[in-house]
């Protein structure tokens, strides 16, 4: 469980070159480096991963007539992609108050998983409490709980609450996770100093201002990465925003199932609307997607 | 962490003064003492509303007759279960979710482990190769779902193509119940073997390298090293991703969802999963509350069963190796 900041130290840090040349002595046997067809195998994962993507937009960049010919696509894009794009964007599916909901919804479930999440974890990490213990493995309990099979009642409540077809029939079930709580729990276990807190607390700030002024800006690269993935998380969930949203005021993956049911001859129009729901996503990935990676490697060695 | 108290001033004899001392004093403690709680409370809160409470009500739900628009009607007992269980479309539904569950979680786990071992090489960009394994997981998986019922089409689709151009006879993807679980099992596996790739790569750099060291010196192969140190070393992750794969997987929804354009999961429901049969219970044609509160419970049942199997399992397994227990008990 303390694992994780040796592990890092690991790929970054001072003993890096030592860990490294170590294993490059085992397990890359005579040579320093491994050999082409390690690069060869990580090319072929690459393409796989990719290609489907390509796919998307090479179907995209066509028309229906052409996909109907030719069942294997051409190598390079054809000249239809922003006509393609252009016709999502005008399409019964109500795609600008789509991409709208998406944004509001991922934005606001993202800032306030970090939010909460960062409370609840400078608390079970840094603050002594009666009942702290049992609590946090409730916690932790709670997320082997597959809560999507209560949607029956939430929906009939969320009914009750005159909230569906709106948003926060959406973001409120999502505002904290026991992901988050967790995770947060893990890493200011290890970021924040006691003495940090003790000191502001000398000073004479409430709890509420030592969190504000001490512990979330300790918390900031781990409430970045929590951001990001709830981000994704939000940007690519569709059941229960299908089932209590409906397609009267959807988010984009409902508006891409309506723009399947009501185009579905034309595969050049479903795949440009998969193409410009998934730009967003692709832009988050090459800004932050090294971000991505670190925040998985390093949940999975405290997890 | 201790309790700091405001500095005591020494008494003056006013009366005014030390009553304010004396509230900001006992606010203080309020503070210490509360607010641990304030801030754990938001968690707890919503999933007593928004998890605990949906989940427990929808037994109540499961055993009375309740109409998607009519509301809460008689009270029938077991009538809903029996009437779920006697359907033929909820044992097809089961045996689906099972099936593609299988068919997406089995080649997952291996393939991500190989994945992971060959990043693990001392690689040039080595970020660049992590990412290019994690691209599919910024794609919806209504999305991929999209893209994949393409590819996997029966006609003019290109995967029946490119075997065509080798002499294989075009597969019925959306018409043979195994194929069309097969290439819903691909889109999963399409989504998420990067992703556990990368899991499974974090926990094979921290297996302590002297553990290797020591088996060289043993005269073991590399193929030897991977299955006595990495594989054993890996269990307790194995377990991990195994138990999220479980609860995920058997809910699957979206990918079998929008495999065709009509999401009923293909005309005989071949690929219809047990979610999938909820949604139609509870907001298809019969919009039966009662049935999909059943339905539910019962695959909450199952989920629970075969998490328990798992545990028992993995428990016996991992007791026979050297392996660290995860997560429990640290603290």
């Amino acid at each position: 469980m303390t694992t994780s900041v040796p592990m890092i130290r690991q790929t970054a840090g001072a003993g890096a070159a030592r860990a490294a040349a170590r294993r490059r002595g085992l397990t890359g046997g005579a040579n320093r480096r491994p050999g082409w067809v390690t690069y060869l195998f990580l090319g072929v994962a690459l393409a796989v991963a990719a290609y489907p993507i390509y796919y998307a937009v090479l179907l995209a960049s066509s028309d229906a007539i052409t996909i109907a010919q030719n069942p294997i696509p051409s190598l390079l894009p054809e000249g239809n992609l922003f006509g393609n794009i252009g016709r999502v964007l005008t399409a019964d599916i109500q795609f600008w108050p789509a991409l709208i909901n998406s944004i509001i919804v991922s934005t606001l479930t993202a800032l306030s998983v970090v939010v909460f999440s960062t409370l609840a974890g400078f608390s079970f990490a840094k603050l002594r409490f009666r009942g702290r213990g049992p609590l946090l493995v409730f916690v932790i309990a709670t997320m082997a709980v597959p809560t999507q099979l209560g949607i029956v009642p939430l929906f009939i409540v969320m009914s009750k609450l005159d909230l569906t077809g709106k948003l926060a029939a959406v973001i409120i079930p999502g505002m904290v996770t026991a992901f988050g709580v967790f995770w947060m729990t893990q890493y200011l276990e290890e970021a924040l100093p006691y003495e940090l807190i003790e000191a502001a607390r000398v000073d004479g700030c409430s709890m509420i201002r030592t969190f504000w002024h001490v512990a979330l800006p300790a918390a900031r690269p781990a409430a970045a990465m929590l951001a990001l993935f709830t981000f994704v998380g939000s940007w690519t969930n569709f059941f229960w925003p299908f089932i209590v949203l409906g397609s009267g005021n959807p988010t984009l993956p409902v508006a891409l199932q309506l723009l399947q049911a009501t185009y579905f001859k034309d595969y050049s129009l479903i795949m440009a609307g998969v193409v410009v729901s998934t730009i967003p996503l692709v832009l988050v990935f090459i800004v932050a997607g090294r971000q991505l990676v670190t925040g998985i490697m390093q949940g999975a060695v405290k997890g | 962490m201790s309790v700091i108290s405001p500095p005591k001033p020494s008494r003056a004899p006013e009366a005014a003064q030390p009553r304010r001392v004396g509230f900001s004093q006992r606010l203080g403690r309020w503070d210490v003492k509360l607010s641990p709680y304030l801030y754990v409370s938001p968690f707890f809160l919503l999933f007593a509303v928004t998890g605990l409470f949906p989940l427990v009500y929808t037994a109540y739900v499961s055993v009375h007759e309740w109409h998607l628009i009519g509301g809460q009607g008689d009270f029938v007992g077991f009538q809903n279960f029996v009437d779920v269980v006697q359907q033929p479309r909820f044992l097809t539904a089961l045996r689906n979710t099972f099936s593609i569950f299988l068919l997406s979680s089995v080649p997952q786990v291996i393939l991500a482990i190989v994945i992971a071992a060959v990043l693990d090489a001392n690689l040039r960009a080595k970020t660049f190769w992590r990412m290019g394994v994690l691209l599919p997981y910024v794609v919806a998986p209504v999305a991929v779902s999209l893209i994949f019922s393409k590819l996997f089409a029966d006609q003019s689709g290109m995967i029946n193509a490119l075997l065509g151009t080798v002499g294989v006879d075009a597969i019925r993807w959306h018409a043979d119940p195994f194929a069309s679980h097969f290439a819903i099992a691909t889109m999963v596996n399409f989504r998420w073997t990067g992703y556990n790739a990368l899991i499974f790569l974090a926990a094979m750099q921290a297996v302590p390298r002297d553990l290797y060291e020591a088996a060289v010196i043993d005269g073991a192969t590399r193929l030897r090293q991977f299955f006595s140190i990495t594989v054993p070393m890996l269990r307790p992750t194995i377990i991990f991703i195994v138990i999220t794969a479980t609860i995920g997987g058997l809910q699957i929804f979206d990918e079998p969802r929008m495999f065709d354009q009509l999401g009923q999961g293909g005309s005989d429901r071949q690929w219809m999963t047990v979610t999938m049969y909820l949604y139609e219970l509870g907001w298809g044609a019969q919009k039966s509350f009662g049935r999909a509160a059943a339905v539910a419970w019962i695959l909450f049942l199952i989920i629970v069963l075969i998490g328990l199997l798992n545990f028992a399992i993995t428990r016996r397994i991992s007791s026979t190796g050297s392996t660290q227990k995860p997560k429990r008990g640290s603290r």
